[in-house]
């Protein structure tokens, strides 16, 4: 093993507890690879995950580390990040994690505007819990919880997270594996609320109950995974490209009105 | 001479805090606790600290969460509703032993209920609203100036014990306007957590001889991990018997090997007394009154006062219960801790509870005329 890894990763927590074929260990190799381009102080970076299997990567990484509550990392994160602006934030989510019952953390960390960096790992389905169906299967798709198919219709997350004021999103597929990393770091050096949507595959859960073939076929297949994600037309414009604005950060926002309080001056207290 | 305030609870709750050491605040607006957010988020800043109003009461307690673990001392305040929503990282705060305060400024409920009428009847909510098994202490104000003292105190215990500790505050208690005397020569105290200072040799969640693991934060000079899984001292998730064992036992001990530190009562007229009142937060004002007036009249009537809810002082009932010809709980609520108090009493038939549920407080004459026909 390279030694990169030997630098991020807590060795003596290995192996990972992720199923063979399981893309969640794609994402922790380009994010680690990203931290060797951005080289911070490892000290100076919190990794942040919700609940779910993409929740356990914040445990073998070497860094803070905070495995918090079903849903709620972009909450713990807003509080770290907050108190203590000089470090470096990264929250990782599944997609039930982020866009079901974490929804409403989600859409708010993105109006904040809040400088940090979201990693979600769609992999369409709720796998921890056995392949339940989530608010990225697909309309059609077939789930533990959805026998004959889910009837719903799925959020298409950079639409939801740009119109919701993230200022950088991207949805990127795991076998784009160079250009996460890419993004990673890009999303890193973006002063606001920046949000990659990363396509992965659950061979176990989700590809055997919808006769998607081994790992391999579905990575193959992950184009169009990625284009019936979105509800409409147009969706493919999101893929491996970039939404980028500059608007307020909130931590910038917040001291400037510090500033603001200290020059009324006398504490009431 | 000091010159005395005329003060609300709910205010003197957040300047409480912030004499404590609180620089973050992250909540979400709910009656009757909401003067506390707007306090806080005109001082705050002025102190360099931070105020967030957060998307909801789960988000709060876990932006409080995510600041305690940077090594920053953080509150939020909610009612009954707020409450309910905080109890699932509230169980994080205990399990992964991070400090926190919670102010619950309790409402008539359940559900909506009466968000403008004071109620006692979180009581039970506070020791078990979270799942699992887990320690948590409650303290209970009955002035506006213990508002201050207590929430002072809350702050402590929560950064010495590494624990979740809840103020519950009646609603009466924190829209009272009182005359409160801040002394010249009172001073606050505050307590801070055990920091790590080898991590060569000491872990983050490490079986110390009183139970509390030194604390590492994030940001500082040592990285560890944190969850919400059950943990070894490392901190890392563990699935071997003996290590959960020895983890939700000593979220227990590292409590209850403490209770003097923590437990905290006050006696009025308890000694001679023949009929004893047990009571806190606002009740226990009427039942001060009741205890005077009934010695007035010649009946021998004393008063137990709990600070601390939980742990619940329990030594400190059954002593003052002794030899008692009638002990009488009365609260907001249907009786929630008069199960506590009838738990420990030698003889269940002793026990009167008074409970009144219509938003009103519970009257010295409510609780005379009970004691009338008991005395």
């Amino acid at each position: 093993m390279c030694a990169v890894y030997h630098k991020y990763l807590r060795l003596d927590h290995l192996p990972h507890i992720w199923c063979p074929g399981c893309g969640n260990g794609i994402v922790m190799g380009a994010f680690i690879r990203a931290m060797e381009d951005l080289k911070y102080d490892q000290n100076e970076v919190v990794v942040v995950s919700g609940i779910g299997c993409s929740g356990r990567i914040s445990g073998y990484l070497d860094f803070n580390t905070l495995h918090t509550t079903h849903g709620r990392a972009l909450a713990f994160a807003t509080g770290i990040k907050a108190a203590e602006p000089r470090l470096k934030i990264f929250v990782f989510m599944g997609d039930g994690d982020a866009t079901a019952i974490g929804g409403n953390h989600l859409i708010h960390a993105c109006r904040r505007n809040i400088d940090m960096t979201a990693i979600i790992i769609n992999n369409c389905t709720f796998g921890m819990t056995g392949g339940q169906f989530s608010p990225m299967t697909p309309k059609g798709k077939k789930a533990s919880t959805a026998p004959y198919g889910t009837v719903e219709r799925n959020f298409d997350i950079p639409a939801l997270a740009q119109a919701a004021g993230a200022t950088l999103v991207a949805r990127v597929g795991i076998y784009q594996v160079n250009l996460l990393r890419e993004l990673i770091v890009k999303a890193s050096h973006h002063k606001g609320f920046a949000l990659l949507e990363v396509i992965s595959q659950c061979p176990v859960n989700y590809g055997r109950r919808n006769q998607m073939g081994d790992p391999a076929e579905m990575l193959e297949d992950q184009k169009g995974i990625i284009k019936s994600a979105g509800l409409g037309q147009g969706l493919e414009n999101y893929f491996g490209q970039i939404f980028q604005s500059e608007q307020p950060e909130f931590i910038e926002e917040y001291n400037k009105m510090i500033v603001q309080a200290q020059k009324k001056g006398g504490c009431d207290v | 001479m000091v010159k005395p305030k005329l003060m609300q609870g709910n205010e003197c709750c957040a300047l409480g805090a912030l004499a404590a050491g609180v620089r973050f605040f992250a909540g979400y607006p709910i009656t009757p606790s909401t003067e506390i957010a707007e306090i806080f988020s005109k001082e705050l800043p002025k102190l360099g600290g931070v105020f967030m109003q957060m998307e909801d009461e789960i988000a709060s307690l876990a932006a409080v969460i995510g600041a305690s673990l940077t090594g920053k001392k953080a509150i939020t305040a909610t009612s009954g509703p707020g409450f309910s929503l905080m109890q699932e990282n509230l169980g994080f705060a205990a399990v992964a032993e991070v400090p926190c305060v919670i102010v619950n400024v309790m409402r008539l409920g359940p559900s909506t209920g009466m968000p403008t009428l004071p109620a006692q009847s979180d009581v039970m909510q506070a020791r078990w609203g979270t799942h699992g098994d887990h320690s948590v202490i409650a303290l209970a104000p009955s002035s506006v100036k213990e508002a201050f003292c207590l929430t002072v105190r809350a702050v402590n215990l929560a950064e010495r014990y590494r624990v979740p500790v809840v103020l519950l505050m009646d609603e009466v208690i924190g829209h009272l306007r009182e005359r409160v005397v801040f002394q010249p020569d009172e001073k606050v105290v505050q307590w801070e957590r055990k920091q790590c200072l080898n991590p060569k040799s000491s872990q983050p969640f490490e079986e110390t001889a009183d139970g509390i693991p030194p604390f590492f934060s994030f940001g500082g000079e040592y990285r560890h991990h944190v969850t919400g899984l059950v943990h070894d001292e490392s901190g890392f998730p563990t699935s071997q018997r003996e290590g959960i064992s020895r983890l939700i036992r000593r979220l227990h001990y590292k409590i209850t090997q403490h209770l003097s530190d923590i437990v905290q009562v006050e006696e009025f007229f308890v000694d001679d007394a023949d009929v004893l009142i047990i009571a806190y937060g606002s009740t226990a004002r009427s039942a001060q009154a009741a205890v005077v007036r009934a010695r007035e009249e010649g009946k021998k009537a004393g008063l137990l006062r709990l600070i601390t809810l939980w742990p619940f002082p329990e030594k400190e009932v059954s002593t003052a219960a002794v030899n008692k010809k009638a002990v009488i709980v009365p609260e907001m609520n249907m009786g929630q801790l008069a199960l506590e108090v009838a738990r420990v009493l030698p003889d269940k038939n002793l026990l009167f509870p008074i409970n009144r549920v219509d938003g009103e407080l519970v009257t010295p004459d409510e609780i005379l005329s009970v004691m009338g026909r008991i005395y």
